[in-house]
């Protein structure tokens, strides 16, 4: 009793130091440091000036894009590409040109239709000049102004950005239209885990089967099919600045298409070794449409099968 | 030499656009490009700051860092400069700046960029000094003539100081001093002091 007597009249200042404490508590932060705070969180203010994001009066994404693409973009990108050239040719040195295994048989069988061979054509020499142009904006600095000087260069990469704005969208309909006509045929089977696991033929002289896209084919189609999709929708960010898309936005897309692009062009280089000095007989398949049945039957067996049962059965008909 | 440095004092600017305008003119920057943007943050409320902004002209500048055809130079006097005739306008400098410094006279269909156009602290461009071809593409350059940018010249209420850093730093810290923590241009303490 004589406790609670003692204490509660007491409690009053307890209940003041508790209401003084959130007092302060409300005013910890300066009012002027708010108004910074806000601009480096990139809040948005009001600007009697009309542009693309006029309001913002700091964005600190644009460093964190800076340091991307200076840094790990560019330095690990052109390792890779390095890595990827060194070691087709090391590869082509150690194991070179896989001949064919029998001579040719004089017979030959359409691979690829008058359509396909257009679309592919069309396809691959839009993704060079886009490549080269692509990686002349990235490595240009580097590599060609020590070269052509700075006017001299200047000009030239006017073109290459003119060149690479128009021909983006026309490679992605190019793109697509591949994507969607040889999507049937791009289904992983049990097939191409032996042909994996072969390594293709191209490690040995074992002939591991495939049908009319072989594995290694069926992975470009769909490496084409993810990266290469990512690449023309941040593409089409990138080359599209009147919808005012944020420089946030372009930031992401720009970083997208570095890395899509750079995974592109290393793996294209592979399709082209193996396509063209890589592969006895298979470049004739892109350009005249007829490969070799010898060439067929050592590189598609299951689809050279399939191909020869369709002729009898269009024959027996006939008959 | 001078280092330039751009300061504006947010206790001091009453966003009247001023120096926008100035810039404008004095420079005959094209339709749709402006060099300098007054921004006000938390406008109509209390504590409502402005602040006037163009390039600042960094010492490491992102834009300088990630132009694909290296356009960018730093004058003497820490001033960023860029070669219109270089430029490609390929809009990597203004992803990269944190002021939103360069613009870009739209040239074409979809928004194509023309070449760029930013905040020169008034001091032309790689063209002979005052010459008719600078004038033309960078506007006036009043540094040659000895003088300082006219953002700055321009300002009301002083908050917009522009010129070599050191007397930028000195005569900020004295308006610090003299304000000892509180703001000198703002409410009823300014206003209706006995």
């Amino acid at each position: 009793m004589l406790l609670a007597i003692l204490v509660l009249p007491l409690s009053g200042y307890v209940v003041n130091a508790f209401a003084q404490a959130e007092q302060q508590a409300e005013q910890t932060t300066n009012p002027r440091s708010d108004t910074w705070r806000q601009v480096r969180q990139a809040n948005e203010g009001y600007t009697a000036v009309k542009g693309r994001e006029t309001n913002e009066l700091i964005q600190g994404s644009g460093q964190n894009w800076r340091q991307l693409r200076n840094g790990p973009m560019a330095t690990y990108g052109s390792w890779l590409l390095a890595f990827v050239l060194v070691a087709i040719l090391g590869f082509y040195i150690a194991r070179g040109r896989v001949e064919l295994t029998h001579p040719r048989s004089g017979k030959t069988i359409e691979r690829w239709t008058l359509n396909e061979r257009r679309l592919h054509w069309t396809t691959a020499s839009l993704f060079i000049i886009l490549g080269i142009t692509g990686l002349s904006l990235l490595y240009g600095r580097h590599v060609l102004i020590p070269l052509m000087g700075y006017p001299g260069f200047s000009a030239y990469a006017s073109i290459a950005k003119w060149l690479h704005n128009i021909l983006g969208p026309v490679f992605m309909v190019a793109l697509f239209t591949i994507l969607i006509k040889w999507f049937k045929h791009n289904f992983f089977t049990k097939t191409d885990i032996e042909w994996f696991k072969a390594f293709g033929g191209m490690v040995g002289d074992k002939h591991p089967s495939a049908g009319r896209m072989n594995g290694g084919e069926k992975v470009w189609y769909w490496t084409l099919a993810t990266a290469g999709v990512a690449l023309c929708f941040s593409g089409l960010v990138l080359d599209f600045p009147n919808f005012n898309q944020e420089r946030e936005i372009i930031q992401i897309a720009h970083i997208i298409h570095l890395l899509t692009g750079l995974v592109l062009i290393s793996f294209s280089f592979g399709h082209i070794y193996i396509g063209t000095i890589g592969t006895e007989g298979a470049l004739e398949g892109m350009t005249t449409g007829q490969v070799d049945v010898a060439w067929a039957e050592q590189h598609h067996d299951l689809w050279l099968q399939d191909v020869q049962q369709q002729s009898n059965e269009h024959n027996k008909k006939e008959e | 030499m001078a280092r330039m440095k751009f300061l504006c004092d947010a206790e001091r600017c009453i966003e009247c656009n001023a120096c926008v305008t100035a810039c404008k003119n004095e420079h005959e920057v094209p339709w749709g490009v402006n060099r300098r943007r007054v921004v006000t943050i938390d406008d109509g409320l209390p504590g409502e700051k402005s602040i006037s902004v163009a390039c600042m002209h960094c010492t490491d500048a992102p834009c300088q860092a990630v132009c694909p055809v290296d356009c960018f130079y730093t004058t003497d006097d820490g001033v960023v400069l860029h070669d219109k005739d270089i430029c490609i306008g390929c809009g990597y400098c203004f992803y990269a700046c944190p002021f939103g410094a360069p613009q870009y006279p739209q040239e074409g269909a979809f928004g194509a960029r023309g070449k760029m156009d930013k905040c020169t602290f008034c001091a032309g461009g790689p063209e002979e000094d005052n010459s008719q071809e600078e004038l033309d593409k960078y506007g006036r350059n009043r540094l040659a003539e000895g003088k300082l940018p006219l953002c700055a010249e321009m300002c009301s209420t002083k908050a917009l100081i522009a010129g070599d850093g050191d007397i930028v730093a000195d005569l900020f810290r004295s308006r610090v001093v003299r304000r000892g923590g509180r703001p000198d241009s703002w409410g009823w303490n300014t206003a209706y002091k006995d």
